[in-house]
């Protein structure tokens, strides 16, 4: 569990925009959150809220332009990685910060042998030898649960089946020890059964390594059994922050709210008609000036379309950018 | 469990359904084998019902959907719609019998026509199979589309211009058009935010109350076919494992496979997570063109006996209306005593 200990990993006010044809559209705006030693943070939210963007912004992934970053700061280790140069960024990626996808089969590369993709980052950030390299191939691959190491690492990707190649993914990202590992949807391409394997080896590999992980998915069910803390993302903003007991029991956002009621339950009570969400989610041109969810919000009042809430505290380590209450079901006194 | 509006009637019927696909290789282009995709089921769906069939990728679960609704040729078996056998029909009969059979597919992006206008989509069956006039024709696309909560306005707007939720209700608006009795919606949701995924489920359940259409539901999201279907069924490898009425099924699943697929789903409550025992299956689905002698869950069960990497266990009825396919669930019934005996022994 998380103590109060220095983040490793600290956004401040990131503001990401595409430039399109049709005009610029603010797909990040003003994030901020920190990610601390050993803690598994979770970032809920449905396609197009943000949070592969934010993610790919802070380890300067995005293809630059249409992107540009408007502002922020991204500290890791006390250094601005919006600041960094290229190759300063380079020796980070991959060695102190690694990164898992969503598809393991676009991902690795298929003309490659799964020996030499893993050994790749540890050729080039750890300076190993060939052999050493190999040694430590063979660790991690046994270190993910992949039998049969030494003879598999001259297979190529199509060799390997969807889990078994997330498992690969995932052995590469811990190639070099990382401090944080960053997993974006990493078992969204898998099946239940397989994803319940790589869920049981990622709380096994938190226990033996310790790194902080930040697990990005829509998938509210994988959220509730892995993270720690969540923050929940909806039109380019964090809408909620909270440890995850606390947003499971007592969530403050009508967005979350109202997420959590959409979902059915396959071992809780079955609802009798489901919770609906009206409306889509909002275009993101423009700098916002009213709440992105006021549109499909069924608690929004008049407040809601001229000010966009900033997050304030609402209990212990929770925020919300809401001006609703739930607890007194009116306006929040902010 | 059964609302008011389902009868006894069995409005789908298959029977030892075999759907097999031919692998050729080499430079002669060479039968050298098939791939099992859907290798013997039966099942039976109720008018008014919803079926949920659910199963991994892989599985067969779609070319099983597709198969009832002769999108494919099947290789074996029969496929009763309504009385009608509809493996063996000429292409005129089936021609006849398609306004009452329809589909919702999985992708809303890539089955409609980025070139064709809502009003042609949604139109196309009325003018392929009615003699509608113009005028008609353009009041039951209205009428459709208000059914399916769409704005009239956009009738001459192209895919493209809808989000994800509001294509998949084109879809479904399609669907309905030749007021179908039974629609087979394969994935109807997966392609969705999981706040869009409520509205049309939603969609889908009051339709069926109010045209009284009989669904076959193919999903792989255990948690919304809970909520959708009557009974579920669960695919494994091109067979059926286990078919029960849903509340049976989810509360006391028979098939070891069932019960680690359901254990597998994560939980969005973490009190409950934290309680759930996990089933961990190793390994991973054997290849449908060559599947394990006996059980075909034999490699990956977690209570596999000998006699289940011999002999391909029977699918039957084990408790009224809950059928499984397991030599343990039908052993133990009759060795009851000699296994408790067995287990007291460990």
């Amino acid at each position: 569990m998380p103590d109060e200990a220095a983040p490793v990993l600290d956004v401040r006010d990131l503001k990401t925009v595409f430039k399109t044809r049709s005009g610029e559209v603010h797909a990040v705006n003003s994030v901020s959150f920190d990610v601390k030693p050993g803690e598994l943070l979770g970032v809920v939210g449905e396609s197009g809220s943000g949070k592969s963007v934010t993610m790919m912004s802070l380890i300067g992934l995005l293809p630059m332009p249409p992107a540009e970053i408007r502002g922020g700061q991204v500290l890791f280790d006390g250094v601005d990685l919006l600041q960094s140069d290229v190759d300063a960024l380079r020796d980070i990626r991959g060695a102190r910060i690694g990164m898992i996808f969503q598809d393991p089969m676009t991902s690795l590369n298929p003309v490659f042998s799964i020996g030499f993709q893993l050994a790749e980052p540890l050729r080039k950030h750890m300076g190993m030898s060939k052999s050493a390299a190999r040694k430590r191939c063979v660790e991690l691959l046994e270190l993910v649960g992949i039998p049969d190491a030494e003879s598999r690492l001259n297979d190529y990707p199509h060799q390997f089946s969807g889990g078994m190649r997330q498992r690969v993914m995932i052995a590469i990202a811990l190639a070099c020890d990382p401090q944080v590992l960053i997993a974006d949807e990493p078992t969204t391409a898998l099946d239940v059964t397989i994803q319940a394997q790589i869920l049981e080896l990622v709380k096994d590999l938190r226990q033996k390594l310790g790194m902080a992980i930040v697990w990005i998915t829509h998938d509210l069910g994988v959220i509730a059994g892995i993270a720690d803390r969540v923050i929940v993302m909806y039109g380019g903003q964090i809408v909620e922050q909270a440890p995850v007991k606390e947003l499971f029991a007592n969530p403050q956002h009508p967005y979350t709210r109202a997420l959590l009621e959409t979902i059915p339950s396959v071992r809780g009570a079955r609802a009798q008609k489901l919770r609906v969400i009206e409306g889509q989610p909002p275009a993101l041109g423009g700098q916002p000036t009213s709440c992105p969810f006021r549109a499909r919000c069924t608690e929004a009042f008049e407040r809601c379309g001229v000010q966009n809430p900033h997050r304030v505290n609402v209990g212990p380590d929770h925020d919300a950018a809401c001006f609703w209450d739930p607890a007194s079901g009116g306006p929040r006194h902010v | 469990m059964f609302d008011g509006n389902i009868s006894m009637k069995k409005l789908v019927q298959v029977t030892d359904l075999k759907m097999h696909f031919p692998i050729f290789a080499g430079v002669l282009r060479r039968r050298v084998g098939q791939v099992k995709a859907v290798d013997g089921v039966s099942f039976d769906i109720f008018d008014g019902e919803t079926l949920g069939l659910v199963g991994e990728s892989g599985c067969g679960k779609s070319t099983c959907g597709r198969a009832l609704l002769r999108l494919f040729d099947i290789t074996s078996g029969t496929v009763k719609i309504d009385g009608c056998n509809i493996g063996e029909s000429s292409p005129e009969e089936l021609r006849r019998m398609r306004p009452t059979m329809q589909m919702v597919f999985q992708d809303p992006q890539a089955s409609l026509n980025p070139r064709m206008t809502v009003a042609s989509i949604i139109g196309e069956p009325l003018s392929e199979h009615t003699d509608l006039s113009k005028k008609d024709r353009l009041a039951r696309i209205y009428e459709l589309m208000d059914a399916v909560g769409l704005n009239r306005d956009f009738a001459n707007r192209y895919p493209h211009e809808f989000s994800g939720g509001q294509r998949q209700r084109i879809g479904i608006a399609r669907a309905l058009a030749l007021n179908p009795k039974f629609i087979v919606c394969d994935e109807p949701i997966a392609a969705l935010d999981v706040s869009i995924q409520a509205q049309v489920v939603n969609l889908l359940e009051e339709l069926q109350k109010k045209m009284g259409l009989t669904y076959l539901f193919i999903s792989h999201d255990l948690s919304m076919v809970r909520h959708i279907a009557d009974r579920v069924a669960v695919m494994y490898l091109g067979k059926i494992v286990e078919l029960a009425p849903r509340d049976a099924l989810y509360s006391a699943p028979l098939h070891s496979y069932t019960q680690a697929l359901l254990s597998a789903v994560p939980e969005p409550d973490p009190a409950l997570e934290a309680q759930t025992e996990r089933i961990i299956l190793q390994g991973d689905v054997p290849s449908p063109s060559n599947p394990p002698k006996g059980c075909n869950f034999s490699t990956r069960c977690p209570r596999v006996s000998d006699i289940c990497r011999q002999i391909d266990p029977e699918f039957k009825e084990v408790q009224p209306g809950h059928f499984a396919a397991c030599h343990l669930l039908t052993e133990t019934k009759e060795m009851t005593a000699g296994s408790a005996a067995a287990t007291e022994a460990t």
